[in-house]
């Protein structure tokens, strides 16, 4: 709009003479300005105070365990139910365990749906089928998905509170993120890219797999790295899936053994759900310093995932334009 | 004609047999198809089947154990061991629902000023500073775990709220407050969307008539970013329903209808994940628990139906 | 408009590819009418016209790239060495590799040099390492780029200038051996300096005996590479016929409209 027509409309409402406008429409314009200044500082003041609080948070946590965080012991030795002084060894390597595996099969699964949706059938009646699928997926409240995986998995196919369980609960947890990652990064290619390897004559699959997902790599790895944060917070799916015992790992046990690390059909509890645990029961004697400590182990595994999930990708993308 | 035909003629008349072709890469395309075909369905299946089987169980509390609706949803004694007056089982389910929707209500109220506001900062006044400091730090707090979310609660908030307002310090207010940063991520992520999409042209139009930046804010922005807002508000109330182990934490867990939001009480969530560890799949007290698990499978369903349903109306009117 | 085609049909003496009464349907709206060209082996055909005229559809009808937008319709027949290619049963993969394309913005792919002209031949079943360099090396050449990327294969393409990489993106269409090249305003986003190496390279490959179809914006350019030019306005084949005769003498009062700068 020209400042012509401003000046019009302006003074159809108040002012009758552009040189000299009447005292009426100058209180009303200062009163927007006050109006204008007052609010732009209240929202800069929630602003801070989210951020404030945030940080707080994180401060909180990680004071509060700090010094367990660099205890030796208390990373590695076992947990002690009925006397101070007990570690999280087990927890730290089933939770560790447990991402891999998550990631293992949610990964691949979440990579063929996104192709599927992204690259087959872009349309049509399938396609508005699974994404409904997966939008019912991403808003089930994790308890009901690892509820239906103690029915499925533990009770029905007799796996047990197993480290199995466990994992396919959280991948059901991990798919709808992972699909909407993929699915954006596949989507953010330009598409004179996809249209350049279909115009020499290379399939779909070829164009998708050498081309498309090359290019979103850095996309897709800080999409999966931050959803690795997300499975290795995760408790409610966990407890009635991978249980809520760790039973003392032994690396010289033989694979069938309950204490075999890599025995995935052995109950396993992770760093989130021993703190949980510990709390709902409450006999610990030394409980505030355990669960904080476990605490701030998380949160420290998480951050560090952030930050990778930044970092990789950046440099992901660094590397492909090479600059 | 069909191709083939077309292939026959050329063979005949043209001397470059080789001119005519099919890629021996046909295969390729048809394995890639099926694979991805494949995870896609998969994903539809396990869908269905856990909303199948999770309202199969769920329903047995009906059919099988016979109790009448109107005290499973009607009833405010929760105490599935014994039975009440009428020889029906104590199963009711009011007092976990009120509560699941009182802390969804209240850290909705408490979260959404500061979402909206902190949302409408990132958008319309500092953008840089949005998308380079806010927006990070914001997926931080989505990081954060939920028992790590309760942990701050016990630590913080039940001694703060014990010291205000005596009592335990746990209940639903603490549980709202706990939910509310929960969910602050969620609704300022997808409010920030929803504002981003409005097109600058509206902006400059309220800008052109000498509008100044909030009241172009108040009058142009918001209400056509509302549909975006609503969903937004949803998603965040869709989080909040359906979180356990953080409320559970700091909610008090007594099956009794709330009294007020400084006394403990429980959610659906909150039973749960207390008791479902504790009784004998098969029997009444593990059933009436399935049908708890059942109505929280379908409230998130309702959400996404609403959103749905916003989505839908929003495009109308686009139209 | 019959009457131009009947003539050019009966003067072409080598076709390796014509269209009959090709139509294109993006959602039920008509975005070309029906058009009937042929293009000879070792020539080079210019389609030129305002912006929306609907060259570039009709561009990407002859190597069915249409077929990969959702909703678009072609009808008619687009017939590649006798045989019509716009039925359903046709290997659009074994088609594409014959009729090569070069986009109007340089997209190589996000590798390196040596690989974005071997990836297809690779998937194209090429596979010794002897053979690749070779075929590599070739195309390179007949794109005129050897020169100047030699010593620098394995950097990523997105190290050269715009102009390098799309004779990059036109070595890699090369490498495959295509008897039809479809250009779509290859030079639109270049300067006259990159513009005119691109005219160059286009120049050499049809006398290599390719057949080249190249759509522009661009009159000069048309008059430079070109050696039959066919006009299109509002979704119609217009006019078509020897590029001196299409600037010198156009017959269509629209045409000489557009060549008069009234529109466009």
């Amino acid at each position: 709009m020209t400042s012509a027509q401003e000046t019009a409309v302006a003074g159809e409402k108040n002012a009758p003479n552009q040189s000299m406008p009447n005292a009426d429409y100058t209180a009303t314009a200062h009163k927007a300005r006050v109006q204008d200044k007052v609010a732009t500082g209240i929202l800069a003041a929630i602003v801070g105070v989210i951020i404030v609080a945030l940080v707080a948070i994180i401060v909180y946590i990680l004071a509060s365990g700090a010094s367990k965080l660099v205890d030796v012991h208390f990373l590695t030795a076992k947990p002690e139910q009925f006397k101070a002084g007990g570690g999280i060894g087990p927890e730290l390597f089933n939770s560790f365990y447990l991402l891999v595996l998550t990631l293992l099969i949610s990964v691949p699964i979440s990579l063929g749906a996104a192709i599927f949706l992204t690259q087959y059938a872009p349309q049509g009646r399938i396609t508005n089928i699974a994404k409904t699928a997966i939008e019912t997926l991403s808003s089930l409240p994790s308890i009901v998905v690892g509820l239906f995986g103690m029915l499925t998995f533990v009770l029905t196919l007799h796996w047990g509170f197993s480290i199995l369980s466990g994992a396919l609960a959280l991948t059901m947890f991990n798919i709808p993120i992972l699909v909407r990652v993929i699915q954006q990064a596949l989507e953010a290619v330009p598409r004179d890219q996809r249209d350049a390897a279909l115009a020499l004559g290379l399939t779909r699959w070829e164009a998708t797999m050498h081309v498309l997902v090359p290019a979103a790599m850095p996309a897709i790895v800080t999409g999966v790295v931050l959803s690795a944060g997300r499975v290795f917070g995760e408790a409610a799916a966990l407890i009635y899936t991978a249980g809520q015992s760790a039973p003392v790992l032994s690396w010289s046990a033989p694979i069938w053994s309950l204490s075999n690390p890599l025995n995935v059909f052995r109950p396993a509890e992770t760093l989130a759900v021993h703190i949980w645990k510990i709390n709902s029961e409450g006999v610990v004697p030394d409980l505030s310093a355990v669960s904080a400590g476990t605490a701030a182990v998380l949160m420290v595994c998480i951050l560090a995932f952030d930050i990778i999930a930044r970092v990789a990708g950046r440099a992901l993308e660094r590397k492909l334009t090479a600059e | 004609m069909t191709a083939i035909g077309e292939k026959t003629v050329s063979n005949k008349s043209e001397s470059t047999a080789e001119v005519v072709g099919v890629s021996p890469k046909r295969g390729i395309e048809r394995r890639g198809q099926i694979i991805t075909g494949l995870c896609v369905t998969l994903v539809v299946v396990l869908v269905v089947t856990l909303i199948f089987m999770v309202c199969s169980r769920g329903l047995a509390t009906f059919t099988k154990d016979g109790i009448p609706l109107g005290s499973f949803f009607g009833g405010t004694t929760w105490n599935p061991h014994q039975n009440g007056a009428d020889g029906v089982p104590l199963v009711g389910a009011l007092p976990m629902i009120v509560g699941s929707f009182s802390v969804t209500l209240l850290s909705c109220l408490i979260a959404l000023p500061f979402a909206l506001g902190a949302s409408i900062f990132v958008v319309e006044i500092a953008p840089g500073f949005g998308s380079k400091i806010f927006r990070p730090l914001t997926e931080v707090l989505v990081g954060i775990p939920s028992v790590v979310f309760g942990l701050v609660g016990l630590g913080i908030i039940v001694p703060w709220m014990r010291g205000l307002v005596g009592g335990t310090g746990y209940g639903i207010l603490s549980a709202s407050i706990v939910l509310a940063f929960m969910i602050l991520p969620t609704i300022t992520s997808l409010s920030t969307d929803a504002l981003a999409a409005v097109p600058n042209s509206y902006r400059d139009g309220s800008y052109g008539l000498g509008c100044t930046r909030w009241q172009t804010i108040v009058g142009v922005v918001l209400p056509s970013a509302l549909p975006g807002i609503l969903t937004a508000i949803i998603m965040g109330m869709s989080r909040a329903f359906g979180e356990a182990l953080a409320v559970q934490m700091v909610i008090g867990n007594a099956a009794q209808m709330p009294q007020g939001l400084f006394t403990p009480a429980s959610t659906l969530t909150s039973v749960l994940t207390m008791g479902m560890g504790n009784e004998a799949m098969g029997t009444l007290p593990n059933d009436v628990l399935w049908a708890l698990a059942m109505v929280l499978l379908i409230m998130s369903l309702v959400f996404i139906l609403i959103v749905h349903l916003i989505g839908r109306k929003g495009a109308a009117k686009n139209d | 408009m019959t009457d131009t085609t009947k003539l050019t049909s009966s003067t072409v003496q080598n076709p390796v590819l014509h269209t009959h009464d090709v139509t294109v349907d993006y959602s039920g709206k008509r975005a070309l009418n029906e058009t009937s060209l042929s293009f000879e082996s070792g020539t080079v055909t210019a389609l030129i016209g305002p912006s929306g005229c609907g060259k570039s559809t009709f561009l990407r009808c002859i190597n069915l790239m249409n077929r990969e937008i959702p909703g678009c319709v072609v009808g008619g027949k687009i017939v590649y060495h006798d045989i019509n290619v716009n039925t359903k049963g046709i290997d659009t993969l074994w088609l594409r590799k014959r009729v090569g394309m070069v986009f109007q913005q340089p997209n190589p792919f996000r590798k390196s040099i040596y690989e974005n002209v071997a990836f297809a031949l690779k998937s194209h079943g090429m596979t010794k390492k002897e053979e690749l360099d070779e075929r590599v090396e070739k195309s390179l050449r007949a794109a005129a780029l050897w020169d100047e990327v030699k010593d620098k294969l394995r950097d990523s393409a997105y190290a050269l200038s715009g102009g390098q990489q799309q004779r990059l993106c036109i070595a890699r269409t090369l490498a495959l051996q295509p008897d039809v090249v479809l250009m779509d305003e290859p030079c639109s986003a270049l300067d006259p300096i990159a513009t005119f190496a691109i005219e160059e390279t286009i120049s050499s490959i049809a006398r290599n005996g390719i057949c080249v179809v190249i759509v522009t914006h661009n009159m000069e350019q048309a008059t430079r590479v070109s050696n039959k030019t066919a006009f299109f306005y509002l979704g119609h084949m217009v006019e078509f016929g020897d590029t001196a005769q299409i600037f010198g003498a156009p017959k269509d009062q629209r045409l000489n409209d557009y060549l008069n700068g009234r529109f466009g």
